[in-house]
């Protein structure tokens, strides 16, 4: 069987990453989370404070635009401590 | 699990600061090993998965929802240290841009759902898989229970926080028993989605998986090489 290259792969992962952010987010459940529920259920939910979101919150939009800063800061900080090619083992071919 | 500004003290949220300041220090210098040209590109994809599955909430019991928190997914797929940076920008970035975690529980958040969630999700791995048969298709198993451990490890880290620094005077066993709880319930979606996201790419590529490394190093001195030679 022939596998799939690392750029297809990589373009399936963003592609997946994009619609769950950007259509299936619009599906998710609304109520309070594990840990909201139970400060609440316990008396301590009134001690949490909120700040004010850039965004404007989760929307299918900000979501997938949050997906892309994500990879950039992400990509780019790994990318960046790297290592090299000539630095040590050189394995199989790297052609893609 | 995301931890609002407020429910921990001031020298607490101090402390798990300097801790997941640290952590990603040692990160930085770990990741090198794991990383190289070709993996590095993944790490990028692998924080924007996480980032955009913990937008889903799923309904788990009534009136109570819960997400991915994605560490020990992240760790099996790229590594511990680069899956703690990962997920150390998808808190940054939820905190900064959508208000989701406190400014100060920033640090906090970080140890949490990051540090706690990738130690503990690559420790139980790597032991699953010492006990298990070496074989590719115990990987994603492997990683479910990982994950489904992980989830209740942070639900328990967030019951020391809160014993140590916690803002209102309560029962610190009631918190640890309803947080262990529903966390549990939690760590069967952590499973499902971090089991159905590794078992995808195993099925396509298993050189991606940082986790099923040893097992495809052993399973090619026994196969042979020639169907992957004609495959690479």
């Amino acid at each position: 069987m022939r596998r799939p290259g690392t750029k297809v792969v990589a373009a399936v992962v963003l592609l997946a990453a994009l619609v769950l952010a950007g259509v299936v987010s619009r599906f998710a459940s609304g109520d309070p989370d594990g840990l909201t529920k139970v400060s609440e259920d316990q008396g301590f939910g009134g001690t949490g404070k909120t700040h004010d979101s850039v965004l404007g919150g989760y929307g299918s939009l900000t979501g997938a635009l949050g997906v892309l800063v994500v990879l950039g800061l992400a990509g780019g900080v790994t990318y960046a401590v790297r290592r090299r090619d000539h630095d040590e083992d050189h394995d199989e071919s790297r052609a893609e | 699990m995301h931890v609002p500004d407020g429910f921990l003290d001031a020298p607490t949220s101090i402390g798990t600061g300097v801790v997941a300041a640290a952590a990603v220090g040692v990160a930085l210098r770990g990741a090198r090993r794991e990383l190289d040209d070709r993996t590095a590109p993944l790490a990028g994809l692998v924080a924007a998965f996480v980032f955009a599955t913990q937008m889903l909430n799923f309904p788990v019991a009534s009136g109570t929802s819960g997400h991915l928190l994605g560490g020990a997914l992240a760790a099996i797929l790229v590594g511990p240290y680069t899956g703690l940076l990962c997920m150390a920008t998808v808190f940054l970035v939820q905190c900064l841009l959508f208000a989701d975690g406190g400014i100060t529980a920033l640090g906090t958040n970080i140890d949490l759902m990051g540090l706690v969630t990738v130690v503990v999700g690559w420790t139980v791995f790597k032991a699953v898989q010492a006990v298990l048969p070496k074989r590719l298709s115990m990987v994603a198993p492997s990683a479910a229970i990982a994950a489904l451990v992980s989830v209740p490890a942070a639900a328990l880290g967030f019951v020391f926080l809160y014993a140590v620094g916690g803002t209102a005077d309560l029962s610190l066993e009631h918190l640890a028993t309803a947080m262990v709880g529903v966390h549990v319930l939690i760590g069967i979606g952590e499973a499902a989605i971090t089991a159905l996201a590794i078992g995808s790419i195993i099925a396509v590529r298993p050189d991606l998986v940082h986790g099923a490394r040893p097992v495809l190093a052993k399973r090619e001195l026994v196969v042979g090489t020639a169907s992957e030679k004609a495959a690479a």
